[in-house]
């Protein structure tokens, strides 16, 4: 009885390559008629998740800020400070949690947990490698952009909940960021899917393979693409509220934001759920124009280095490592740019980013009809 | 019997697990923390001062503004997905109309930008002037 899916299994493992084997294979796993296979799928982009943004994330993000400014950034805790995360969860699982009297503890408690659930879900169609996909659905991007809006749900619960000015005021404008650069981040990545044909994010990525590597990817697909592309990186930064776009946490006048209240268990899940978004953001814009799990390298010749460095694992390795590029962006633009002020940011989305946008979408529709 | 389930209930799992894991996160603080409050402690942080009032309060209707045109947007936006995936095969036609859609779409936005809808009110600087001098400089020139 037991045998049986276990052989079901293991068959796919040894023939790695087929498209979505590996999960597939973890889905129906199920052994004595519990899921646990389903159990794993899910875990292993939650594994990813706490180790990304606790060594990468927290620890990475402070590294690369101290060398910008010529510090040396944390290097008490074990060797270069690289066990600094570590004490950090620690010291924040001993936290009090402090739940302000005035505060409404219902959507108090539920508003991180809203937030990286939100975060977490939208990991599921992510396809980390050509075997790998949480939930291959067939409208995948579409997902993943419905999925972000679950966030504003936790912020303004965060924000609200805690019954402070500062938590407030954080959170309005958290939200009226998120929904505004909504619109042409949503257009943008329409012109991905037009490019494509298709929203399910394994065939997105599958249509970018090639071997001439990155000339497959859909940033030189047309020579429009890159219009839509740096629409939605500029977009994507005001999405997970990142610097220049980070009035919602302003430090300097709103204390931290949504989170002013927040401490503990709590605090770290907002974390998360910030480092989560960072993440899936930086990887999403790598799947639609930037070629996802496929390898950049192209072959010349009979030197194969696209054939070599392509395959199940070296697609979780590039997707990775295309996302960092993009989250190591993210911390660059932190120190370069100085934060906008809340009518700039509504004219740069409006007025800038959507207009053109929508001129981007036209180009590409009539490209993708009249230039086969 | 098929005992697997759909890729929506591969979502689901993702689901389960996050909610468990937050809710296993908040357990495990749970455990491990102290718990000792007191009344200013659980008091609302306004930079060490006494909070005033309540944070429910009203605040700038631009924000409502914002939310009204980003769901008019989203909803067409989300209208143009499906046509995205078929409009190759579906020719200039449903090209046209798309664009026609599109154009729809962009009066409404020329619209909300005449308007002003899409104008944050600025800080009018109310600078006081002093009544001009008999002699010497007058206050602006002062600086």
């Amino acid at each position: 009885m037991i045998l049986t899916p276990m052989l079901h299994f293991s068959m796919p493992l040894l023939m790695g390559s087929t498209l979505n084997a590996w999960s597939e294979a973890l889905a129906g796993f199920n052994p004595m008629g519990l899921p646990l296979g389903l159990v794993i799928l899910a875990a292993i982009p939650l594994v990813f998740i706490a180790l990304y943004s606790l060594t990468y994330g927290v620890y990475g993000e402070r590294k690369i800020s101290a060398f910008m400014q010529d510090r040396l950034g944390p290097m008490e805790v074990g060797k270069w400070g690289i066990l600094q995360t570590i004490a950090d969860i620690l010291k924040l699982l001993q936290k009090e949690d402090i739940v302000p009297t005035s505060a409404d503890k219902f959507l108090f408690v539920v508003g991180p947990g809203i937030l990286f659930v939100g975060s977490f879900l939208a990991f599921a169609v992510l396809p980390f490698s050509s075997a790998f996909i949480g939930a291959n659905l067939n409208v995948g991007l579409f997902y993943a952009i419905g999925i972000v809006a679950l966030e504003v749900v936790g912020i303004l619960a965060a924000g609200w909940g805690s019954n402070n000015k500062w938590s407030l005021y954080g959170a309005v404008r958290s939200v009226a960021q998120i929904v505004s650069y909504e619109i042409p981040a949503a257009i943008a990545l329409l012109c991905g899917a037009m490019m494509a044909g298709t929203l399910d994010m394994q065939k997105i990525t599958m249509l970018q393979s090639g071997s001439f590597g990155f000339a497959h990817f859909y940033l030189f697909h047309s020579p429009i693409a890159w219009l839509p592309f740096l629409i939605y990186f500029i977009a994507s930064l005001a999405e997970v509220n990142r610097a220049p776009f980070d009035i919602p946490e302003a430090e300097s006048e709103l204390v931290a934001g949504y989170f002013t209240e927040y401490s503990g268990m709590k605090f770290a899940v907002i974390f998360l759920a910030e480092y989560g978004s960072m993440f899936m953001v930086s990887a999403i814009i790598s799947i639609v124009f930037l070629g996802g799990w496929n390898s950049p390298l192209p072959s010349i010749g009979s030197f194969a280095l696209n054939e070599w460095t392509s395959g199940p694992v070296w697609g979780v390795f590039w997707l990775i490592m295309k996302g960092f590029f993009f989250i190591f962006v993210q911390m660059w633009l932190r120190w370069t740019l100085p934060r906008l002020r809340v009518d700039q940011l509504m004219y740069l989305c409006w007025k800038v980013l959507t207009p053109f946008a929508f001129i981007s979408f036209v180009l590409t529709a009539v490209w993708e009809i009249y230039v086969p | 019997m098929d005992t697997t389930l759909s890729n929506f209930g591969n979502v689901f799992a993702f689901l389960a697990l996050g909610i468990v894991f937050v809710a296993g996160g908040y357990l495990t603080a749970r455990m491990l923390r102290p718990s000792r409050p007191n009344p200013a402690k659980n008091s609302t942080y306004e930079c060490g001062e006494e909070a005033v009032g309540s944070a429910w309060v009203k605040f700038n209707i631009r924000f409502y503004v914002v939310a009204l045109i980003f769901i008019i947007f989203d909803v067409e936006v989300v209208f143009l997905y499906p046509w995205a995936t078929v409009f190759k095969h579906l020719g200039v036609f449903a090209l046209v109309e798309a664009l026609l859609f599109a154009a729809i779409l962009i009066l409404g936005l020329a619209y909300a930008w005449v308007k002003g809808d899409l104008d944050w009110v600025r800080p009018t600087p109310n600078i006081p002037t002093m009544p001009e001098m008999p002699s010497g400089k007058s206050a602006s020139e002062r600086g």
